[in-house]
Order: structure tokens, then sequence, then C-alpha cells
């Protein structure tokens, strides 16, 4: 009886240090959910989901503040992946937080620019480039097209310019499934 | 020796047939200059090249119209003598039927070449070598068009033992490759003998199919009047598709190149013959690369061989041979694996080996796709032994990381599979609607990782310039009683609090005295003066005032321009011209428009 007692004692001793151990050993820094949720968000920076950033907004989707669909330039299929992600229900991206557009670049108009920096503050992602009294300018393929240089332009010179398509950008269309023979005449 | 030779084989392939005869009657004919040469400065793999010429200039047969855009990318050359009149987009020979940037030229009909430089390869580095081809433009004329350049680099893990020239040419319908061996088979082995002299390899192994006789005995008849035993010309087994490069390296050689490897590393290197005849235009004769040879078959009078000046509109081409005018479009390439033109007037690339006037009766439409039976059939056509069964059913639910796991992008597009489907299925469609969205993912995945990356350095940077400021802030905070307590040390006794407030208490003292001096001082110097006001706090602002003002002027003259010092009589006069019409005001200028 008391040596069966203390064995079990024993063995919930080991057992208890490893995994004590374990636990200290092979501590997970950070929340893994919101480095996959970030993952997912199209870090276009712009706030639309009303959080700071990509990141403080995959933050609030995995404490429970945030609902899925509130992306706008993820998009449709990232909201899909994020559900996908998560196991949670499929929804429509909210219309309060924006529609989904196709991917744009800011532009500035050199003509009128004043050089006043304004724009260059509020780019999230070091996109613009210039300085006090000079000539601003959008380095294209940095811009995430997230729109929040747009607001603080004290001359209304910058504009979203959507990206078309190109010989090197332009997708292979989906394969339609035809049901009947096409027609012979072209 | 040739008969010893072992050959070896591919698994699949299919042998559809051949349509070749036709346009073998002739031999290459010299396409005379359409009357607007629209050249594409995008033409090969890599970085579209920048612009090197204006609208309006006039420019020479082979002058460099655009520069290569890095080193994985090749020069764009004028096909022709004449004028450039346009810089401007215009349709591709593309799918897409969307516009790129050209070049236009409008031939003056003189097709002046301008000053060539030949090279002699032996006395010159290798490197150097590789800039000319580079400069020359040439690519792989095969259908890739990968810059040559930067395939004719000894292999990095192993060293380049062969090379082998592609004169297989297994599609249907194209014939340019066999042509340009039967005629010009002295110029390919001395093309090819410059890539193995760049290439360090030991032997040149030229594969073509059995059904070119002609093209086999003039490159055996070329190969033995060089008397090089190091050049073997063999005769593979046709089936399509012999002419892949993994497929014809493994029938020569015996390599499976293993996936996601690459020949170069079983030193195995395979160039196209026409790339080779290209690279000794642009070695030997100084030549880059301005045109090429091109089939024209299908719906056309005379099928046959032209060599067409890059940017010749494809219309202009097939009108030659015969246009026929139940043409419905043109397939650039192959019936296997050729794209449909989007329309009649794009141009002639460095992809273009063969232009196919199609008809719904010569290319049946589509038959509807049916549900896939699983029968296997084009697992067992696929050379690149993949499982297209599986890539189509994932590739069809975009279910991509699957797809890949099947190994998609091992698949060469030959359209075997899609060719024996009985479902008539079009795989090939799946495998590059799903290639081009894999593409397209990771694009975005790496601009994502970028734009995260430059926002959490942005947000480190913010963080660190608000702490600094904060501590630049309360460090001039510490400075000021820091400096008031060393101004008067006086008190020993005291706490250190006591000690400041007794110092601050000093440093206002002193001051007070000073100020008193120096208001003392300044009657003083009055007085001196005769008639002067007695001294009023009013005087004493006015002094302020005035020593604010010397201080600004003084501040003014330390700033000023310092490139106004030291100048020449001629500038100096410039200045004072300037300065004159300066002072003559706005109404002068107001008026020259006038006179």
């Amino acid at each position: 009886m008391l040596t069966a007692l203390g064995v079990m004692l024993a063995l919930a001793l080991v057992i208890g240090a490893l995994l004590g151990y374990a636990s200290i050993r092979f501590k997970v820094e950070g929340d893994p959910l919101v480095d996959k949720i970030d993952a997912i968000l199209p870090q276009t920076q712009c706030g639309q989901c009303g959080y700071p950033g990509c990141r403080p907004y995959a933050t609030a989707i995995a404490g429970g503040e945030a609902d899925i669909n509130q992306c706008p330039p993820g998009g449709d299929e990232g909201i899909h992946k994020l559900a996908d992600l998560l196991g949670r229900e499929y929804k429509p991206l909210n219309a309060e937080n924006g529609i989904e557009k196709p991917k744009a670049v800011a532009v500035i108009d050199e003509n009128d620019c004043i050089g006043c920096t304004l724009c260059l503050q509020a780019c999230p992602v070091d996109a613009i480039s210039g300085a006090a009294k000079q000539m601003h300018t959008v380095i294209a393929p940095l811009c995430t097209g997230c729109e929040l240089c747009v607001a603080p332009c004290p001359v209304d010179c910058i504009r979203m310019e959507e990206v078309g398509e190109t010989v090197q950008s332009w997708k292979w269309r989906y394969p339609v499934v035809r049901l009947k023979p096409q027609e012979r005449a072209a | 020796m040739n008969a010893l030779r072992r050959l070896f084989s591919f698994n699949g392939g299919v042998k559809p047939p051949t349509h070749k005869s036709d346009s073998t009657q002739h031999p290459i004919a010299q396409l005379p200059l359409a009357s607007e040469l629209v050249v594409p400065l995008h033409q090969s793999i890599g970085g579209t090249p920048r612009p090197q010429v204006e609208a309006g200039q006039h420019v020479l047969k082979g002058e460099r119209i655009g520069a290569a855009d890095g080193n994985v990318s090749a020069a764009v050359h004028a096909p022709t003598s004449g004028r450039v009149t346009a810089i401007e987009p215009r349709q591709m020979p593309h799918t897409s039927g969307l516009s790129a940037l050209c070049v236009v030229i409008e031939p003056d009909g003189e097709d002046r070449w301008m000053p060539l430089a030949p090279v002699p390869y032996r006395s010159l580095p290798a490197d150097e070598l590789r800039d000319i081809l580079r400069d020359a433009g040439v690519v792989g004329l095969g259908g890739a068009v990968f810059p040559s350049h930067l395939k004719l680099r000894p292999g990095r893990r192993a060293a380049t033992r062969t090379l082998v020239l592609n004169g297989a040419e297994c599609e249907p319908y194209i014939t340019c490759d066999d042509v340009l061996m039967r005629e010009r088979a002295a110029d390919i082995l001395r093309g090819a003998r410059i890539m193995r002299h760049m290439l360090g390899a030991e032997e040149i192994l030229v594969g073509i199919e059995d059904n070119k006789p002609e093209a086999i005995a003039a490159m055996r008849a070329a190969a033995a009047d060089i008397d090089d035993m190091r050049v073997v010309v063999i005769a593979v087994p046709t089936r399509y598709p012999a002419g892949g490069a993994k497929q014809l390296i493994r029938v020569l050689t015996g390599i499976e190149v293993p996936h996601g490897e690459r020949s170069t590393d079983y030193g195995v290197q395979c160039f196209n013959v026409g790339t080779a005849f290209a690279v000794h235009e642009a070695i030997d004769l100084g030549r880059p690369l301005v045109s090429r040879i091109v089939t024209i078959a299908g719906n056309v009078d005379t099928p046959r061989n032209f060599e067409v000046p890059f940017g010749t509109p494809m219309e202009h081409l097939a009108r030659h041979a015969g246009l026929r005018a139940d043409t419905t479009h043109f397939i650039m390439g192959g019936p296997m694996m050729g794209l449909r033109m989007p329309s009649f007037g794009v141009p002639v690339v460095k992809a273009t080996n063969c232009v196919i006037a199609a008809t719904p009766t010569l290319f049946a439409p589509p038959q509807p796709e049916q549900p896939c039976i699983r029968c296997g059939d084009c697992a067992r056509a696929c050379p690149a032994d993949l499982q297209p069964f599986e890539l189509y059913w994932h590739t069809r639910a975009r279910n991509f990381g699957k797809a890949q796991e099947y190994h998609l992008f091992d698949c060469i597009e030959c359209g075997c599979c899609s060719y024996v489907c009985p479902s008539h299925i079009p795989l090939v469609d799946y495998f590059r609607f799903g290639k081009s969205e894999i593409w397209a993912r990771e694009q975005q995945k790496a601009e994502a990782d970028s734009a995260r990356e430059r926002f959490e350095s942005r947000n480190a940077r913010l963080e660190r310039e608000k702490l600094e400021k904060a501590e630049r802030l309360a460090a001039r905070a510490a400075g000021a009683p820091r400096a008031a307590t060393a101004a008067a040390p006086t008190a020993t006794d005291a706490s250190p609090d006591q000690d400041a407030k007794k110092a601050l208490i000093a440093a206002a003292m002193a001051r007070a005295k000073q100020r008193s001096t120096a208001m003392a001082e300044a009657p003083a110097q009055a007085v001196a003066e005769p008639a002067a006001p007695p001294p009023s706090a009013e005087d004493t602002k006015k002094a302020l005032i005035a020593a604010a003002l010397a201080r600004a002027q003084a501040q003014r003259t330390a700033a000023a321009p310092r490139n106004t010092e030291n100048l020449t009589p001629a500038q100096q006069a410039q200045i004072d011209a300037a300065e004159t019409r300066r002072a003559a005001g706005p109404a002068t200028t107001e008026k020259e428009p006038d006179q």
C-alpha cells in the first residue's frame, strides 16, 4: 500500500518535473494564431478594418474582438481563408468597412505637389520619397494602395490609379466548361 | 561511330501527323519589308529593355533600340534602317491581346547595316563574350526566349561535359530549324563551337528527329568538313515531344534530370540550332539578332519558310505565302503548344518560330468537355512522368497547394495529355491556369511580406525617434540647473536641493547686477553726447531692439550664399545685368511678348 503510494508519488513528481521543464524549454513566444492570421491579411496597413494596421486586426481576431469580414483589400478570398483557418462560418464583407476594389497605387501630380511631407507621414509602408519643400513621389512597386495619403494632402494632388493587367501579370483564365459543341461558324 | 552510340528513350509522348513536308518544298526566302515594323521591347524572359531611341530618330539596321534591363534580359535592335515614328504601347503577340511598349519603325527601304564589329572569340574572356551576346539580344530561339548568355556559363556543381544542340523540331507544321540546318549547317556548327568554347564542354551532340533526312545529311556533311571528332550528329526516333530539352537530353545521354534541378548540374547544356546560328552571327559577323526563320503554314497557298525581320506584322508574312480568305485566326507556334493570336496584325517576335493560319476545318473547335473517366491515358502519354488527371482534379478545384505537391511546375505544357484525352478535357488549359494563379499568389505574398517588413521597421523607427526626442528634452531640462550650479559653486554646507536653489538665486542676482551696470554705462555714454535725454525704460527697450536687429543682420551676412564670392568679372557682369533687369521690374517682362 505504502509502496504503491510512494511509487505513484515519485512518478507524479518525475512527470510533473518533466512537464514543467518542457513548458519552459519549448515555450512558444507570442501567439502563433496571430501570426497565422497576419500571414493571410494583405498587409496594406490601410486601417479600414478599424485597427491601426494588419497585425492589430489579426490580434483582435485572435482575441475574438473583431469579426473576420472587416478587411476590404483581402476581399472575399481573404475571408474564405480566415474562415478556413479559424473554423468559422464564412460571411460576406462588412460594407461598413468598405468595398473590395481592384489594386491601385497612389500617384502624386508633380505639378501641384508643394512638398509639405504630410503624405510622407501618413504612408504606413514608407513608399513615398521626398523631403520638406522638395517634390514627393510614390515608389509604385512599394505602394500597397491603402489610400491613407490621399486625405492629408492639402492641395489634393494625390490620386489612386488602378494597376491594369500587363502581358507579364496576365493570368490564364479558368477553362470554361462548354456543355454544347461550339458553333462551327466563327 | 554513330551506329555504335546507344540511344535512350523517354516515357510517354504521342505521334501526331507532322504536316512538315508542305513547307520544306521551298528554300528560305527573304521576306520583303513591311511598310511599318512594330518591335516590342519585351521579347525575352526577364526585364523589359529600356528604350534607347526617340521618336523621329533615324536608325540603322542592327542599332540597339532597347538596352538590357539587368542581367536577366536581352537587348533589342532595329530590324532594318529607317525612322522611328513612335514609341508607344501596341498589341503584343500574346493570347491576352494586351499591349506593351513597342518601337515603331518606318523602313527607308535601304536596309543598311550599322558598322559591324566581328569578334575573334578565342581571344576574349568568356565574360566579355557573354556581355556581347546579351547586347546582341541573343535568346533561345526554340520558343522559350531565355537569354542565352545566362545559359552559356560552365556548370556550378559539375563541369559541363556535353553541349546538346536541339534540332529535333518535334511539333507538327514547324520546319524552320529543318530548313536552317539544310541551308546553313556550317554556320550552325560555327556557332556551336563558340558555345562549346564558352561552356568548356567536350563534345557537341546534335539531336535531329529521323523524319528530317536532308537536315541530318547536311549537318553530317558540315561536321565532316570541319573534321571535328567531337561533333556528333545523331538521328533520334520521331516522337512528340522529343524536342523538349529534358526529353532530348534523356534520349541522347540517358541522363534524367530530376525534379527541381537543371541539366547543367549533370554536365549537360541544351540549345536550339537557331540559337547556335544566332551566336555565330553575333560573334563572327558582329550582327545582333534582328531576324529569324519563320514557318508560315496552315491555310495558305504556299506554306514555306521566310527570314523575317522582327516587328513584321504576321498578316504581311502570311500574305506573301498566299493567305486564304477564310482564315479565322493565327496560331503562333505549333498546334500542340502554340498560342492563339488576338489579331492578324500582331508582330513577329523572337519567340515566333511558326505562324499557322487556322480555320475551323483545319483545327476543329474543341469538343465539349466530358467528365474524367480515369482511364489513365494522360499519365501514359505524359513525357514528364506526371499524373495529369491528379493535377487536373486539384487545379480544377483551385487546390493549388495539392497541385504543386504533384509537381505542377514540372509540366512542360506539351499538350500530349489533352491530345489523348478521350473526354476532351483541355488539361493544359487547366495547368496553365493553375501555374499563373500560383505565380500571382507568390508575387502577392512577396509583396505583402515586404510591406509588413517596411511597416514594422517604420513603427520601430517612429518609436525610436519618439524615445530620442524625450531623452533630448530630459537632457535639456536636467542640463539647465547643472549649468547654474557650475556658475556659482559657493554653498558647501547646504543640502543639494538648497544648494541648487541658492545657486539659481545667486545666478539671478549676478544677472541683475550685470544689467544694472550695463544701464549705468549706457547713460554714461549718452552723457558724452550733448542734449541726451535721461535714460528711461523706453530707451532700454529701444537699445535692445537695435541690438536684436544688429544680431539678425550679422546672422544674415553669415548665412549669405557662398557662391557669390570670388567671382570672375564675366560672372559679375552677368549678375549685374540680371540685377538691372530685376530693377526694371515686371513692366518690361510684360511688354516683351508684344515686341
